[in-house]
């Protein structure tokens, strides 16, 4: 018997981004929650810090997963939910900051800018962070019309920020590296498999290859 | 029509298939994989209340401590810089990577910790080598209640109040021979009870048993101090139970925990952190403002108080954690900012 091919429609579509609202915002509950019953520990600060920023990396690694899974189960509406979940990429990031600047620093605004500009790691976060924010700040659809093909241009700038965030995990740990191993490995895996699709990396790598051969 | 046997794997089950260790230590592994959040929510039981999510399945009594009778000693409080630390944060914000990396580990993992019976063995450069069992270590010298200022390399700091005696007098126990330079100390390993010395891994790379070390003059002031209990009671075993180092003018990765053996030297002993990091984790480690770690800031720190989130303070870290006046003195002619 031949299965009847499933094609996602408008208002699975609308479920499905419930549940993805759901899944975004449980883990906040869920953190909120643990904190107000002093189940984080006699000093919840860095378990928020390490907490939200986690959460920001796991859903750029959700925001990176979509297309390919899109193109896999041939669910082209898929794509229309890369905003939302790009945009809790944004509001998990900023809390990350947030609780830094706020409950670690104690609102110390020069210590911060200290902070950023004295230590590579958060250097790489805070940049990722910048680029982050265009990206939210754009994610508008009329902004989204009104910058045309600059769009596209600015938005690859996700690839730039998924090396940049795992580096910035990586970076930051005193010496448990294997999380931050495994995520650099998924993230370059999902780079990867666009790389070899990229026509820009296809038309690049074979100039580059012929000019190697007429050196 | 085709018959299809039962096959073979299905004969296991996957404890049966999994590594042991794994198998048995499989929480801690999803939990360090970074799915806790999601995992704890989707795999909470049905009909438990809405505070229950947060008690773990296999909550286990926590750890007895009892009483122990001490004086109190003074002659360092002058130098504290603000309020006791509560109980309650002392005991469950720690450091201590043989019951797993996080700061809430420790306390989670450690409760059977079984710390009678116990041998604390003293050995080495010393007259009489000593092996004392868990009823020597708190009987054998009277207990004082020292309050110190405690600056953890991460920049967080408590006041806490200690039980114990000085390592200077446990060692006069033993005799330290004039030809002694420093003295090593080292943890328990004991992998079925520490969860993160199991593999490298779990305990966050550092090849155990964990040891450290001090030079004979900093093991023999005063100030150096063996605990053995804090606010009036046995230590827990998140805190180091049954007798752990104190070292409060450096940071304290210096304060090594659970110590089982004890050995006086001719030559300068290895520290854990120093050896799986040694541009950021010096020998001496003493609390220095003016020497930053390479990834964060030394000169201040964030001070674990009473009070809520949003009642911490940043203060000033002061050199030797305070207690310059006590200590500068060990290190005249060396070059702190290079022997950091």
């Amino acid at each position: 018997m031949k299965k009847k091919s499933f094609k996602l429609t408008a208002r699975s579509l609308f479920w499905l981004k419930c549940l993805m609202h759901a899944i975004g915002l449980l883990p906040i509950i869920y953190l909120v929650l643990l904190v107000l019953n002093d189940r984080a520990g006699g000093d919840p600060v860095q378990y928020i810090i390490h907490f939200t920023g986690i959460g920001a990396l796991n859903a750029l690694v959700a925001t990176l997963l979509i297309s390919p899974v899109a193109k896999k189960l041939k669910q082209g509406l898929l794509l229309q939910t890369r905003r939302l979940v790009g945009l809790y990429v944004f509001a998990y990031a900023s809390l990350h900051i947030l609780a830094f600047f706020s409950l670690d620093l104690l609102f110390a605004w020069s210590l911060f800018f200290e902070e950023v500009v004295k230590r590579p790691y958060i250097l790489v976060g805070a940049a990722a962070y910048v680029l982050l924010s265009a990206l939210a700040l754009t994610s508008f659809k009329k902004v989204m019309r009104k910058m045309g093909r600059r769009w596209q241009k600015l938005h690859n700038g996700v690839y730039l920020i998924a090396i940049l965030v795992p580096i910035h995990f990586y970076w930051s740990v005193k010496s448990e590296i294997i999380e931050p191993l495994l995520y650099l490995v998924f993230i370059a895996l999902l780079l990867g498999v666009r790389a070899k699709k990229s026509n820009w990396w296809k038309k690049n790598s074979v100039k580059y290859f012929t000019k190697q051969e007429r050196v | 029509m085709k018959i299809i046997n039962k096959a073979a794997w299905d004969k296991f089950k996957d404890c049966d298939v999994t590594p042991e260790e794994v198998y048995h230590d499989r929480r801690r592994i999803l939990k360090q994989m970074g799915f806790v959040g999601a995992g704890a929510l989707l795999s909470s039981q049905a009909n438990a209340g809405v505070f229950d999510l947060f008690s773990s399945d296999e909550e286990k009594a926590a750890f007895a401590r009892v009483a122990l009778p001490h004086s109190k000693q003074t002659e360092y409080d002058h130098l504290l810089y603000g309020d006791l630390t509560p109980e309650n944060k002392v005991i469950s914000h720690n450091n201590f990577y043989e019951f797993g990396t996080s700061k809430t580990d420790p306390v989670e993992n450690s409760q059977a910790l079984k710390v009678n019976p116990w041998q604390l063995v003293i050995e080495g450069e010393v007259d009489k080598p000593l092996t004392l069992d868990y009823d020597d270590i708190l009987k054998m010298l009277p207990l004082e209640e020292r309050i110190y200022n405690f600056r953890c390399v991460e920049a967080w700091s408590m006041v806490i109040p200690w039980l114990g005696f000085s390592l200077a007098s446990l060692l006069k126990k033993a005799g330290v021979k004039s030809n002694a330079t420093h003295v090593a100390f080292e943890t328990l390993y004991d992998p079925n009870q520490m969860p993160g010395q199991r593999n490298r891994y779990s305990g966050g790379g550092i090849n155990y048993p964990y040891v450290e070390g001090l030079t004979i003059a900093e093991a023999m002031t005063d100030l150096t101090f063996m605990s053995v209990g804090l606010y009036g009671k046995t230590l827990p075993p998140q805190n180091g139970a049954p007798i752990r180092l104190v070292v409060p003018w450096k940071y304290g990765f210096k304060s090594i925990k659970s110590i089982v053996r004890i050995r006086v030297t001719d030559r300068q002993p290895k520290s854990s952190w120093n050896e799986l990091a040694p541009s950021e984790y010096g020998f001496y480690a003493n609390v220095n403002p003016a020497v930053d770690h390479p990834r964060w800031s030394q000169a201040s720190e964030r001070r674990i108080a009473e009070g809520g989130l949003f009642s911490a303070k940043r203060i000033p870290t002061l050199p030797f954690n305070g207690y310059g006046e006590s200590v500068a003195g060990l290190y005249q002619g060396l070059n702190l900012k290079r022997n950091f």
